[in-house]
């Protein structure tokens, strides 16, 4: 950090005069496909935050659910009940504050089990990159071979050994812990191999020489200098994961290896509607679906516009 | 090329031992063999004969070096659910999975080697774009969720094809059965086969597309066409020739992910396959199934990435070049 006089004419624009100014915001002006997909992330990441003050109804709260009010249509059917909007479902709780409070609890999970993947991903990734040697070949080993499964399977076997593991522990308690940690360990190796390419280049720069020629500790190298440089393609990894996650917490609960009916996400949701789509109440499975669907195809899109925005060579 | 084919042979072999640990580590610490299989009230002394028996007080290593062994003769030892040996499980289900997989992988192929083709010769007509956008949404939709809309449409709006089973199977010699040879066994594969082709097809389409565009900017296909060559006999006899080459490579890769995400397609539709018992497996834990699916799942695997990496020395020359330059 440079001290400068305050009033020096060579003073650095501000964060947001910068940001006014990027190829990033002209790009994202231009496309009108990522600007819808980016308001709708951004309601969707409101409704979820603010669930508990934007539903109408608690879904969770036993003195305001009623068993009479099971499975009515939406509201603009016959039988509706415009309390209801989009309908109830099996238990009698208001679909929309569901899949409100439903979208949180698959955000929270999607969020947390990419931050775990990341993080491990990130600190493998500079270890194996920086340190070299067997550290890297081992490291390296284990992501060629996990890499060679879906994610989707790795992430039910590890749901199944956790859940092994806490067998006496009550299920509901533990339930989003084993959802986070199961996509945290399927997910981490492409920030590992992303992260471990450019710290094999940084390294050998002459800043890094720099620090360690003072003799400065290694762990202080990596995350001080080496980290920030290397961060940057870490962003876009990070959005896509976001939708994968997203899909494969879906997937699990689902499956029914996810969680309990107790505290919904999106996919506990659709697998209860699932049960009652032959009797012909559609709605339960189809306005949880369709909002899992929006999000992911909303979050894939800005992914993907960032992902072209981010390369120089596209520009 | 011979040390190549051996160094990828060492490569697998260890690739497998690492599993095999995986496997063996579950088995042994996760789900403690003894315990599932005495009662609550089984005195301590037989459960320490039980223990001896079993071999599970001797060092690890000879334990792990039994596994494999017993991995190697197909033995897995005994689901905790059913009671009944693991492997005679797996391979009461195994047709049904293969079967739908191998539907799966032919419907991405013929659908989505021709639709990718399409998009890349008339990239600017309405239908290409259509495909292109169904691409994009058939990438982004869930497995599940593509197999519920199929359902709602298919089974119970219109009645057409029925929704759960295999519909009625024929024994083919001892334990193979099959559904090709029946009408409601072919109706029954329809829709999870398209299930869980889709996003192979999608893929298959999105990768025959880039690599048309890319050929035909290649010069052999500028001179093709100063011969005078017909456009039909350019597009199909050089560019999609030459195409196939990275697409076969990807669709064979792709066979094992179809097995593996069969467990949701199977879920979905109810199809009495290996990915249901795992899954069940999963709900139960029921570690030796666990186990024993992931050792055939990586084993398959393991051979399909030896078997396309040998194949693509075979056929691309450029790869053998440099191979044999090691």
């Amino acid at each position: 950090m440079s001290v400068q006089p305050a009033s020096s004419p060579k003073q650095p624009p501000s964060l947001w005069a910068r940001i006014l100014d990027s190829d990033i915001l002209a790009s994202f002006l231009r496309s009108k496909v990522t600007m819808v997909a980016a308001v709708i992330v951004l309601v969707l990441f409101i409704g979820a935050a603010f669930s508990p003050w934007i539903a109408p109804t608690n879904p969770f709260d036993p003195a305001t659910v009623f068993l009479a009010d099971a499975n009515i249509p939406p509201a603009w059917q016959d039988g509706g009940d415009p309390k209801f909007i989009l309908g109830t479902d099996d238990q009698g709780r208001d679909l929309y504050s569901a899949i409100l409070y439903g979208l949180r609890v698959s955000l929270i999970v999607g969020l947390l089990g990419v931050a775990l993947a990341a993080t491990i991903g990130i600190t493998l990734g500079l270890l194996a990159g920086y340190l070299g040697g067997r550290v890297d070949s081992l490291i390296m080993r284990i992501a060629d071979v996990q890499l060679t499964f879906p994610a989707i399977l790795i992430a039910l076997l590890i749901d199944g050994v956790v859940r092994g593991i806490f067998k006496g522990a009550n299920r509901e308690d533990t339930a989003l812990y084993v959802l986070v940690i199961s996509i945290g360990l399927s997910f981490w190796v492409q920030y590992a191999r992303t992260i471990r390419g450019s710290t094999l280049v940084e390294r050998n720069k002459d800043y890094v020489q720099a620090a360690r020629l003072v003799g400065l500790p290694a762990p202080l190298i990596m995350l001080r200098h080496v980290l920030p440089n290397v961060i940057g393609p870490v962003l876009v990894i990070l959005t896509i994961n976001l939708a994968l996650a997203v899909i494969t917490e879906a997937t699990l609960s689902f499956l029914g290896v996810g969680l309990p009916p107790t505290q919904p996400s999106l996919g506990t949701l659709i697998s209860i509607g699932n049960r009652y789509l032959f009797s012909g109440d559609w709605w339960i499975v189809t306005f949880p679906g369709v909002t899992l669907a929006i999000l992911v195809l909303a979050v894939n899109l800005l992914g993907d516009w960032l992902r072209d925005a981010l390369n120089p060579r596209l520009r | 090329m011979l040390a190549f084919v051996l160094r990828r042979l060492f490569q697998s072999l260890m690739v497998m031992l690492a599993v095999a640990l995986i496997a063996f580590t579950m088995f042994r610490f996760v789900g403690d063999p003894v315990n599932q299989m005495v009662g609550v009230d089984t005195p301590q002394e037989q459960v320490a004969q039980l223990r001896q028996t079993l071999g599970l007080d001797e060092p690890v290593v000879v334990q792990f070096a039994r596994y494999i062994y017993n991995a190697a003769r197909l033995e897995f030892g005994v689901s905790y659910q059913f009671r009944l040996p693991v492997i005679s499980l797996l391979g009461e289900r195994a047709p049904a999975t293969l079967e739908l997989a191998f539907m799966s992988a032919l419907f991405s192929l013929l659908v989505g080697i021709p639709m990718g083709v399409y998009t890349a010769l008339r990239r600017d007509s309405w239908l290409a774009k259509i495909f292109q956008t169904v691409s994009l949404v058939g990438i982004s939709l869930p497995t599940f969720l593509i197999g519920i809309l199929l359902i709602y449409l298919f089974s119970v709006t219109l009645g057409w094809l029925p929704s759960f089973g295999r519909g009625e199977v024929v024994k083919i010699g001892n334990w193979w059965t099959t559904g090709l040879l029946t009408g409601s066994g072919w109706k029954a594969l329809i829709l999870p086969s398209i299930t869980l082709g889709l996003f192979q097809m999608t893929l298959i389409m999105r990768l025959v597309r880039a690599e048309m565009l890319e050929v035909l900017r290649t010069d052999y296909i500028k001179f093709a066409r100063a011969r005078g060559l017909r456009t039909r006999a350019i597009h199909f006899g050089h560019a999609l020739k030459n195409t196939l080459v990275p697409v076969i490579t990807i669709a064979g890769l792709q066979l094992g992910s179809i097995i593996a995400f069969a467990i949701i397609t199977e879920t979905v539709f109810q199809w009495p396959g290996m990915g249901l018992l795992f899954l069940k497996a999963v709900q139960q834990v029921d570690i030796p199934i666990m186990a024993a699916y992931l050792m055939l799942i990586s084993f398959l695997f393991v051979s399909i990435n030896l078997i396309v990496d040998l194949l693509y020395a075979l056929v691309d020359p450029r790869l053998r070049a440099t191979i044999g330059a090691h």
